[in-house]
């Protein structure tokens, strides 16, 4: 069921300021598309903008086109909350509900949205904590708080409680930042399985990660401070890291930059 | 040896010398002695002068071990450690300063208001009795107080808890600022203008008579302010990543807000409540002018003139004899108590509801 996402002209601001520009690309559906780039080129706001979490921000609006399969988010009588409940995300630092169980945060959304019964919930619950591979740490203590876990099952959780609303795209802003070298290659491991479900988006700072994961690489880069970010390339990982077609994206890569 | 050497190293024009690390100390229990010191003195001054006050003698105390402790301080450890000792104990002297009053304070109540207070205190009213003997109670102010508080708090918090959530999760731009301008108004309200406003308002225009429902009107006036503010910090306190987190799951906002947002910041809302109910709780000045006083138990808050504990209070010290001045420290002592009580339960909730780990 994983969804193609086609952007087209899109520019994203905060009040006055134009925080990317004019960008444009393909996602594929059932892959893991990687952004990279340095600090503030926009690759978060990207993100952002590809389930309206963008104009959550005071101040933040969009213009131009995105595209799932053949609906236009931004389209007139679109609904926010619906586009959000196809297109799930998480986020750079993992913030399970401190007022809710393990077994309460991976129902959240379900639960929030009042569409599920008893029954079914405890199914969900327990297959989206197995997608996240966190179902054997957690299974014998489903009601104890969430923010009683380590970071990487934090992270973990909140996986689990984004697929656990069945999306067709997961966005994923630096998902692993926050965390150590073993929880970070859990969650890379967890995104090998779920592309086969998902379509995956991914915002890293760590290259040899975008490398590992990805299938297809985007890289960002800003003209100066204060200017807005562009999407400079986006093309196969492997060619991307073997033989970029623009300068600026090699430069990147190999650390000759910024 | 080593102190010497670092001493004595060889000073190359631009290289300031080294420090040395081991210094001349005060005994550990330097502090504790020269307070001894600074009390035995200020008492001997105190004495010797004829002082008759005791606060005089502690001053006197207080002044001289901030004096000793520095003076001392600098003689042996040099000007640094000096500084460091005139600002603690400058600020243990006011921390007494604080607490004394306070101690002081429950210490009278208690001692006084223990005399006359047992359960017939309790369960009985003034109706009847001569005030110039002992006897009666403060039923009729407890329920007062009661009803007074409790219609005040029905009106002021879901109307500052709402403006609060107005003011954190929507408000922007003139509308937001201008309610928190008036709430900021508001807060200083002094009780007796809140009192006069509703006379004028409720009574006088309006035609109604005195009730504990025109007192509650007052309280709530002052209440409002109080919990809009507490609200709004806890609902700032609750980090936006929470908040992202729900609207990412496709939850619409109000249901944020409800689910997510209010039951994280539960228990700092609900103390700013009971915080707000113990401050109203002790206002004379609108009871006064809105629900008259009464010496008999009236139950119905809607209608005619109740007492509150308060008013009681002040009602019993204004007759100015020995059993009234018995009365009002009971009844004090009850007020005290009551909003102690409030105090207790309401830090029970907020650790109750606090996010857990």
């Amino acid at each position: 069921m994983a969804k193609r996402i086609d952007v087209s002209g899109l520019s994203a601001y905060y009040g006055n300021f134009r925080a990317i520009d004019d960008i444009s690309m393909t996602v594929e559906p059932r892959s893991v598309t990687a952004f990279i780039g340095p600090s503030g080129c926009g690759k978060s706001t990207f993100l952002r903008t590809l389930n309206r979490m963008h104009e959550v921000t005071t101040g933040g609006r969009v213009e131009g086109k995105v595209m799932l399969d053949d609906e236009d988010l931004y389209g007139p009588g679109v609904d926010p909350v619906s586009v959000r409940r196809t297109i799930g995300m998480v986020f750079q630092r993992p913030n399970p509900f401190p007022t809710m169980s393990i077994y309460d945060n991976v129902a959240a959304g379900l639960r929030l949205n009042g569409d599920a019964k008893k029954k079914d919930l405890d199914e969900i619950v327990e297959r989206s904590l197995k997608g996240a591979n966190l179902w054997n740490e957690v299974k014998d203590r489903l009601n104890r708080p969430g923010s009683g876990l380590s970071g990487g099952q934090q992270q973990r959780l909140c996986i689990a409680r984004a697929i656990a609303v069945e999306p067709q795209v997961l966005l994923m802003d630096e998902p692993c930042s926050a965390l150590d070298p073993i929880s970070t290659l859990a969650i890379e491991d967890l995104i090998g399985e779920l592309k086969s479900r998902f379509t995956i988006v991914i915002v890293t700072h760590n290259m040899q990660q975008a490398a590992r994961v990805s299938d297809r690489t985007a890289f960002f880069n800003l003209a100066e401070v204060g200017a807005p970010g562009k999407l400079i390339e986006i093309d196969d990982t492997e060619r991307i890291f073997s033989n970029p077609s623009v300068q600026a994206t090699e430069d990147y890569i190999s650390g000759r930059f910024g | 040896m080593s102190q010497t050497a670092v001493a004595d190293a060889p000073v190359d024009g631009a290289a300031p010398p080294l420090p040395r690390l081991r210094q001349p100390r005060l005994p550990r229990w330097a502090p504790a002695g020269l307070a001894a010191l600074a009390a035995a003195l200020g008492i001997g001054i105190g004495l010797v002068a004829g002082l008759d006050s005791r606060i005089q003698w502690g001053l006197i105390a207080a002044a001289l071990y901030v004096v000793l402790t520095a003076g001392i301080a600098g003689a042996v450890e040099g000007v640094r450690q000096a500084k460091d000792r005139l600002a603690t104990s400058v600020i243990w002297v006011c921390f007494l300063l604080a607490v004394v009053p306070l101690a002081s304070l429950l210490w009278e109540t208690a001692a006084r208001g223990v005399k006359v207070l047992d359960g017939y205190f309790l369960t009985h009213s003034m109706s009847g009795v001569i005030t110039m003997e002992p006897g009666g109670g403060i039923y009729h102010a407890l329920i007062g107080t009661m009803e007074q508080v409790g219609l005040a708090t029905l009106i002021a918090a879901p109307i500052g808890l709402l403006t609060a959530i107005y003011l954190v999760e929507y408000g922007t731009g003139r509308l937001a600022k201008a309610i928190t301008f008036f709430v900021d108004v508001m807060t200083g309200i002094p009780s007796i203008v809140a009192g006069l406003f509703i006379l004028s308002f409720w009574i006088i225009i309006l035609g109604f008579g005195y009730s504990g429902f025109a007192g509650a009107l007052a309280l709530a006036i002052l209440m409002m302010p109080i919990v809009v503010r507490s609200t709004e910090e806890m609902l700032k306190l609750v980090p936006n990543e929470l908040r992202e987190a729900s609207l990412a799951l496709g939850v619409p906002k109000w249901k944020t807000i409800l689910k997510v947002v209010l039951p994280t910041a539960v228990g700092g809302i609900t103390t700013g409540i009971m915080l707000a109910v113990a401050r109203i709780a002790g206002e004379s000045a609108p009871i006064l002018l809105l629900v008259f006083g009464s010496a008999e138990i009236n139950n119905n808050p809607f209608e005619g003139a109740q007492s509150s504990l308060p008013y009681y209070i002040y009602e019993q010290w204004a007759l100015g004899n020995e059993p009234s001045y018995d009365r009002a420290w009971a009844a004090a002592l009850v007020l005290i108590a009551f909003v102690m009580i409030l105090n207790l339960v309401a830090r029970g909730i907020a650790r109750w509801k606090a996010p857990k780990h």
